[in-house]
């Protein structure tokens, strides 16, 4: 089969073998949860219990505040014991609900039943997937019920699950496809019901032979589903890169996959697709890589969401030395975090120590022009000429270059041999050209 | 140990080159043709090579003390430039010449615009120009003399060479006389001609280019669209198109002078050539035709520092007009993205 794949792009150190090879365990949280109302991009959820009410595993606790926003569900029982700000992985604070584990687990009635979903219409399917609070949980944290329903649903043609996982030393896609791939495919099923024109693709990079093989396995039957293998290559995960190596379509910043008629989601999101319509069970879990060299186990956990990350540090076998760098998510786009003591959501995906910050290792110097950001800018960008244009504050240039077109994936900083800091100061000036747009 | 976390914005790693690890690798790629420009011309051309380098970097340690007086990460930029100077020199030249034409390249070619990264011109190609126009006389002295001690004037003093170099030869042939026979393709090929130290050989050059493609330091871009463009045209006008020597002259015509180190170490530096795609290859292009032209129409039978430096200077005209479209943009749309 032919490999897709798109233009530029880059090949770091993947460290994926530090983790990939030991099974999902699964991680009960301590006596406090966290459940920060806002996980996903969007209205926060409003809160829909009081302090002192005793909740249910599975039942709602806040609920959607308007069309982009989904509701969030308790993953223990328990009582709520407070709402109040907390700090959140992007360093902002937001509040959250605090829930006292009774250590019970008490199910709400109903949860975990089976339910046949060839029996439930499109819109009801729709319903389910919102109110189980799901989002895209490749880390944007979008509605995916709003993905599933665009404009004209006749007019896609494509579902991918992007399985290709191109973040260095994340595993939690790889280990679900393994542990999970009936899920997984089941999941792609229950979309493809909602979209009767379309084919259901599992994208996965070739860095993953045994997930290649076991969902070829499984979806071998399967009219609709196939298996495309695409070349490993940082970021072959991002949605328009993905679309192209798939479908050979290409979409810009001011188009949705929708445009390409394509639904992309991530293997994560399309596992709880399936456990929200077919098992009745809200999105309160996550699986989480623990990886780094500065960790004692690397080794992926499935978490309940709420739970604070020092414990599912401590699980991994905490830290063999203080590291520099902590990082929420992969080493390419992840977040730096100044703090474990910060709760697990439904967009983690992983927790990265590194002993070192190979930032520091480089000293900044000047640009020398040497064009290898314009070779590994996957949107064809020159970021040379957007970084000098950011340098002078001067937006016009910024967006003449096509600034707005970037995706900050990263590239361009990894690859710097002056080691600027391409990525960091382009994010800044496109946070302050949509802030200008917005207030017009 | 720190108490605190780093926090920094993604991306969170480095590919590990560094400017230092690029300038690095352009001096390993530019050993072989010095080798052999120092086994052609004996140890006056170490002599230069060495002066030229100390002399490049002197020249950015003390402006950088003294006039920048910003500490700057060290990235070996001059020792490439000193480096390259000193590959464009003649081993006969007095060594006043490399350290003159080192501090021209490092202070007023780069250091005054800007510093690294910052000068317009090609430093090396600037000097070398800079000192063709002050002091042509010895700048051109190609001649060795036959001379039983080889160790000052190596190989080449075995045999004596005249003050021509072959390209100049081919220039100026006779209508009696055939190219096959005044001229050893062999001979440009390997590096026994006459010539500046480090354009002789275009073998040894090819194997240096080899090791910064192979390392992917540059991109074939620039110097096959140059070369390309230049074979076509020195085909074509020439003078030979279409005879029995037309090949012979074209390889002589490819083998000597600098196109070899012109095109592969020169026209792809960095901070003179464009940095989109596109550009590169027009620039490969404007450079093989401007070659092309002075090598044939011109008084002198060299032109490639001349075409090199001047097409330094369209740079940023050529980068304008060659902006690639960003990724599923479909046209061209003005002030950037859509909303």
């Amino acid at each position: 089969m032919k490999k897709g794949t798109f233009k530029g792009g880059v090949h770091p150190y993947e460290g994926k073998e530090l983790s990939m090879d030991k099974p999902t365990v699964k991680l009960l949280p301590g006596k406090e949860l966290i459940y920060p109302v806002s996980q996903h991009i969007g209205a926060p959820a409003k809160p829909c219990v009081a302090v002192g009410d005793h909740v249910l595993m599975g039942q709602k606790i806040a609920e959607a505040s308007g069309f982009v926003s989904v509701p969030i569900a308790a993953s223990v029982s328990g009582t709520v014991k407070e709402i109040k700000p907390t700090l959140t992985v992007s360093g902002s604070i937001c509040d959250a609900i605090y829930i006292e584990n009774d250590n019970e687990y008490t199910p709400v009635p109903g949860l975990g039943d089976k339910r046949d979903y060839t029996k439930l219409s499109k819109q009801e399917i729709r319903d389910i997937i919102k109110e189980a609070g799901i989002v895209g949980m490749g880390g944007a944290g979008f509605p995916t019920f709003i993905k599933l329903t665009p404009k004209d649903e006749n007019a896609i043609d494509y579902i991918i699950v992007n399985g290709s996982e191109c973040e260095p030393y994340l595993t939690s896609d790889y280990r679900m496809m393994l542990e999970e791939g009936e899920k997984l495919v089941d999941g792609v099923r229950i979309i493809l019901r909602l979209f009767d024109n379309a084919q259901g693709v599992i994208a996965i990079e070739d860095n993953k032979p045994k997930a290649i093989e076991h969902i070829s396995e499984l979806v071998k039957n399967e009219d609709r589903i196939s298996v495309q293998v695409v070349r490993t290559k940082y970021p072959e995960g991002s949605e328009r890169q993905l679309i192209k190596a798939v479908t050979g379509r290409k979409i810009n910043s001011s188009m949705l996959p929708a445009d390409a008629g394509c639904v992309v989601n991530n293997v994560d999101t399309v596992i709880s697709i399936h456990m929200a319509v077919a098992e009745t069970t809200p999105l309160m879990r996550r699986v989480v890589t623990v990886s780094g060299d500065a960790v004692v186990n690397p080794q992926n956990f499935n978490v309940k969401t709420g739970t604070k990350y020092s414990e599912v540090l401590e699980a991994a076998g905490g830290f063999k030395e203080k590291p520099e760098k902590l990082i929420s998510g992969g080493t390419m786009m992840g977040l730096g975090l100044f703090d474990v003591n910060i709760p697990v959501t439904k967009t983690s995906s992983a927790l990265l120590a590194f002993i070192k910050d190979p930032m520091l290792l480089v000293p900044e110097g000047p640009c020398i022009r040497c064009g290898r950001c314009v070779e590994a800018c996957p949107e064809n960008l020159i970021p040379q000429m957007m970084m000098e244009a950011a340098e002078r504050f001067d937006d016009a240039s910024f967006e003449a270059v096509s600034g707005m077109e970037c995706m900050e994936c990263g590239s361009c900083t990894f690859v710097c041999p002056a080691g600027r800091k391409l990525t960091q100061s382009l994010k800044q000036t496109r946070r302050s050209i949509l802030d200008a747009r917005k207030k017009k | 140990m720190r108490e605190l976390y780093n926090v920094s914005a993604s991306p969170h790693v480095r590919s590990g080159v560094t400017t230092r690890s690029i300038m690095r690798d352009v001096a390993i790629a530019l050993a072989p043709a010095s080798i052999v420009g120092v086994y052609q011309f004996g140890f006056a051309a170490f002599l230069v090579l060495l002066t030229s380098i100390a002399s490049a970097m002197a020249a950015e340690f003390l402006w950088k003390r003294f006039v920048v007086k910003k500490k700057t990460p060290y990235e070996c930029s001059a020792l490439v430039t000193g480096l390259l100077l000193g590959m464009n020199l003649p081993a006969s030249v007095p060594l006043w010449i490399p350290v003159v034409g080192s501090a021209f390249a490092i202070i007023v070619v780069k250091e005054m615009f800007g510093g690294l990264g910052q000068n317009f011109m090609n430093p090396a190609l600037g000097a070398r120009c800079f000192l063709l126009i002050c002091f042509a006389g010895r700048m051109t002295a190609f001649g060795v003399e036959k001379a039983s001690s080889h160790f000052m004037t190596g190989a080449a003093s075995i045999d004596g060479l005249s003050s021509a170099t072959p390209l100049a030869v081919i220039k100026n042939l006779e209508a009696t006389q055939n190219i096959c026979s005044e001229v050893s393709l062999s001979d440009m090929f390997f590096g026994f001609t006459g010539g500046v130290i480090g354009e002789t050989s275009a073998l040894a050059i090819l194997v240096g280019a080899a090791y910064l493609l192979m390392k992917k330091i540059i991109s074939i871009r620039i110097p096959a669209a140059y070369i390309l463009t230049f074979a076509v045209f020195v085909y074509i006008f020439g003078g030979y198109a279409f005879t029995s020597d037309g090949f012979y002259y074209l390889a002589c015509e490819l083998c000597g002078g600098g196109l070899m180190l012109g095109a592969w170490f020169m026209a792809t530096d960095y901070v003179t050539s464009p940095i989109t795609k596109g550009g590169q290859i027009v620039f490969g292009i404007l450079l093989g035709l401007l070659t092309g032209i002075i090598r044939v129409c011109g008084n002198s039978a060299e032109g490639v520092s001349y075409a090199i430096i001047f097409c330094n200077l369209l740079v940023p005209f050529i980068e304008k007009f060659t902006m690639p479209r960003a990724f599923g943009v479909v046209k061209k749309k003005k002030g950037g993205a859509a909303k």
